[in-house]
């Protein structure tokens, strides 16, 4: 039933309203005086610098193995150097490693003025290592060469470097993992025994057999687009995935079905993928090799070989699902114009609007990985979506216990959340 | 054993992967693992050029319906590899060896000259592709496409100088502008952010499902 259009209206008003409240209280309040001129902090005073003027030394500096790696890294922090603070005079920091303390120090990692860390990657584990960091000031000379002033550095170590068998940072996210994957697991164990599993209905899914059953009617093509990754982009496999129950519907009606690629190793998989659809339908001679077929690697002249097709055969059906970019608008907006019913699916969140506004269903982020279980009807693969549901739950729940801390400024969450570099 | 294989292999390497990310160690093995992708991506080129021109000269020998663009398709592959090929082999000739992607090679010139336009005018043509979805999109049928009408009004006028420059006749605090932040910032994030959770899980349930065995679709099993 259709809603009332002054509901309607009413609603979007009332929304603006909130929406402009929100602003309002979000914006500051304009503190600075547009008039006063800023003052430049960021370019060094290169005037002030003379050759035997160096910079004051870095206070101190703190050597120790770079954590959470597989070792052959050590991490050197230190303070910045006070002219560096006051603004002006350090142009960078140069880091020098040597094998001894009195050793010959040769130079291993440079900083920009304002950061006080650097990682030597250069390192063999169980090695004492000796560091020491200068600030230096630079100019140009008469034959507008830089020149480097460097101040004095103290000698700090001995350092070794050592792999660690676990990145702590990561904990929290394993954590979450090792939750999230089991109860995908014991879903899809449930669903083994028999259990009844509930998932609920994706509108462009359910369009595929509607899809591929108009253009039987047309007698046209279908065409089924990839995207433009190779096989090791999860979203190429997923598309796969969806190509083999499209493949299925298109043998039943024997419908032409062809899938233009842009990578060789796609181009293999997906025939094999139809191969097995077709003969599954017990229809194996109705496939051909040249249902699947390499256009090009690059993505514009994909993009346009595609075009110059649906021009030319005017699909009654065009299937996107995968990974997509700047591409998706140019084969969405051409296959709108050529009259094909139009199903999307990808993961690129940046290219949603544009296959929404131009294609007859889309899925949205998920529902491509959830498509193929979904199509397949099997209760295993129907299991996994319903443990991702609890997922979300988990996620959920965290979002809003950190809004509230956040909001009432009792903790700061986020630092646990964090994945870890 | 055709289909096992595969499976095995895939299952082997998706657990290295996703170990690795907890396990520094297993670092080497995961960039063993990308070179080997790229080697055998590598390989593979052949595969799909071979493909292309056998599609063509099919399609050209059997007059099949755009057989002239085809011809223009192998046309343009053997001209490009011929030219690759002889400033390649010229080049080594020359000391120092030049590379036939140098500047001034006449491969060179093929890629600045025709190939880059060509890709600039597909890119290009994105632009009126915009408009005409942004035109079907903004169409206010019902409260959702409303939204998106008003949403974009403010996005689009604070992007562009001449909305916050008509109202200086009443103020000079930059609305439109400061708006469309605000909605880029909040709004826009918070729903591209739910988006990538829901990616993140069907990814984590997707890639269970194939290294489980489940999925067997993508190797050519039900």
């Amino acid at each position: 039933m259709k809603r009332p259009p002054q509901k309607t209206t009413r609603r979007i008003v009332l929304l603006a309203l909130l929406a402009i409240a929100a602003f309002a209280l979000a914006v500051p309040a304009q503190t600075t005086d547009p008039s006063e001129p800023v003052a430049d902090t960021l370019l060094p005073d290169t005037s002030a610098i003379t050759p035997s003027q160096a910079p004051a030394p870095v206070p101190s500096v703190t050597v120790k193995d770079n954590p959470n790696d597989n070792g052959g890294a050590i991490r050197i922090t230190w303070e910045l150097s006070p002219a560096d603070t006051a603004g002006g005079l350090v142009a960078g920091y140069n880091v020098y490693r040597a094998d001894s303390e009195t050793g010959e120090f040769r130079p291993v990692a440079d900083a920009p003025s304002g950061t006080a860390f650097a990682t030597d990657n250069r390192v063999e584990n169980g090695k004492d290592y000796y560091y020491k960091v200068t600030a230096y000031s630079q100019y140009i000379d008469a034959g507008e060469d830089k020149v480097q002033v460097q101040s004095s550095g103290q000698v700090y170590g001995p350092v070794q470097a050592s792999w660690q068998v676990f990145n702590m940072d990561r904990l929290i996210c394993l954590i979450l993992v090792l939750t999230v994957s089991g109860s995908i697991i014991h879903f899809i164990r449930k669903a083994r025994r028999g259990g009844a599993i509930y998932v609920r209905k994706i509108g462009g899914i359910d369009a595929v057999e509607e899809a591929v059953g108009r253009a039987t009617e047309m007698g046209k093509k279908i065409f089924y687009i990839p995207g433009i990754q190779d096989m090791n982009d999860v979203q190429t496999i997923a598309g796969i995935a969806i190509l083999g129950r499209v493949a299925e519907k298109a043998a039943e009606y024997e419908t032409w079905l062809e899938v233009p690629v842009s990578k060789s190793l796609v181009m293999v998989t997906a025939r094999e993928t139809m191969k097995e659809a077709y003969a599954k339908m017990g229809r194996p001679d109705n496939f051909q090799e040249n249902q699947v077929h390499y256009l090009t690697d690059d993505q514009f002249g994909y993009a346009a070989a595609i075009d110059g097709m649906v021009v030319r055969e005017k699909p009654a059906t065009i299937f996107y699902m995968g990974a997509f970019f700047a591409e998706s608008l140019i084969l969405a907006e051409t296959g709108n114009a050529a009259g094909a019913i139009q199903i999307a699916g990808t993961a690129m969140p940046s290219q949603l609007p544009f296959f929404i506004a131009a294609c007859d269903f889309t899925l949205i982020g998920e529902e491509l990985f959830a498509a193929s279980a979904y199509l397949s009807g099997e209760p295993r693969q129907l299991g996994s979506l319903k443990g991702q549901d609890v997922g979300k739950a988990i996620f959920l729940i965290l979002i809003i216990v950190g809004i509230i801390f956040a909001t009432l400024n009792i903790y700061d969450l986020s630092p646990y959340i964090k994945v870890g570099q | 054993m055709r289909r096992e294989v595969p499976l095995i292999i895939t299952s082997i390497a998706g657990l290295v992967f996703a170990i690795s990310f907890f396990i520094p160690l297993l670092g080497d093995a995961q960039n063993r693992f990308s070179d080997w992708v790229s080697i055998v991506q590598s390989f593979a080129v052949w595969l799909g050029l071979l493909n292309l021109t056998k599609v063509s000269l099919e399609k050209i020998t059997r007059k099949r319906e755009g057989w002239q663009y085809a011809i223009l398709t192998v046309v343009s592959l053997v001209i490009m590899l011929a030219i690759g090929m002889f400033d390649g082999f010229s080049g080594l000739a020359q000391d120092p060896p030049v590379s036939y992607r140098e500047p001034g090679t006449n491969f060179d010139w093929m890629f600045r000259y025709v190939y880059t336009p060509l890709t600039s005018t597909m890119f290009a043509m994105l632009a009126f592709f915009v408009a005409s979805a942004s035109y079907r999109a903004f169409r206010a049928r019902n409260f959702e496409a409303t939204l998106l009408l008003v949403a974009g009004f403010f996005v689009m006028g604070g992007r562009v100088p001449l909305f916050d420059l008509l109202i200086r006749w009443f103020t000079d605090y930059p609305l439109f502008n400061q708006f469309a932040d605000w909605i880029m910032t909040y709004p826009n994030t918070a729903g591209q952010r739910a988006i990538m959770i829901g990616i993140a899980l069907g990814i984590m349930s997707s890639s269970l499902r194939i290294i489980l065995g489940i999925e067997r679709s993508h190797v050519g099993g039900q």
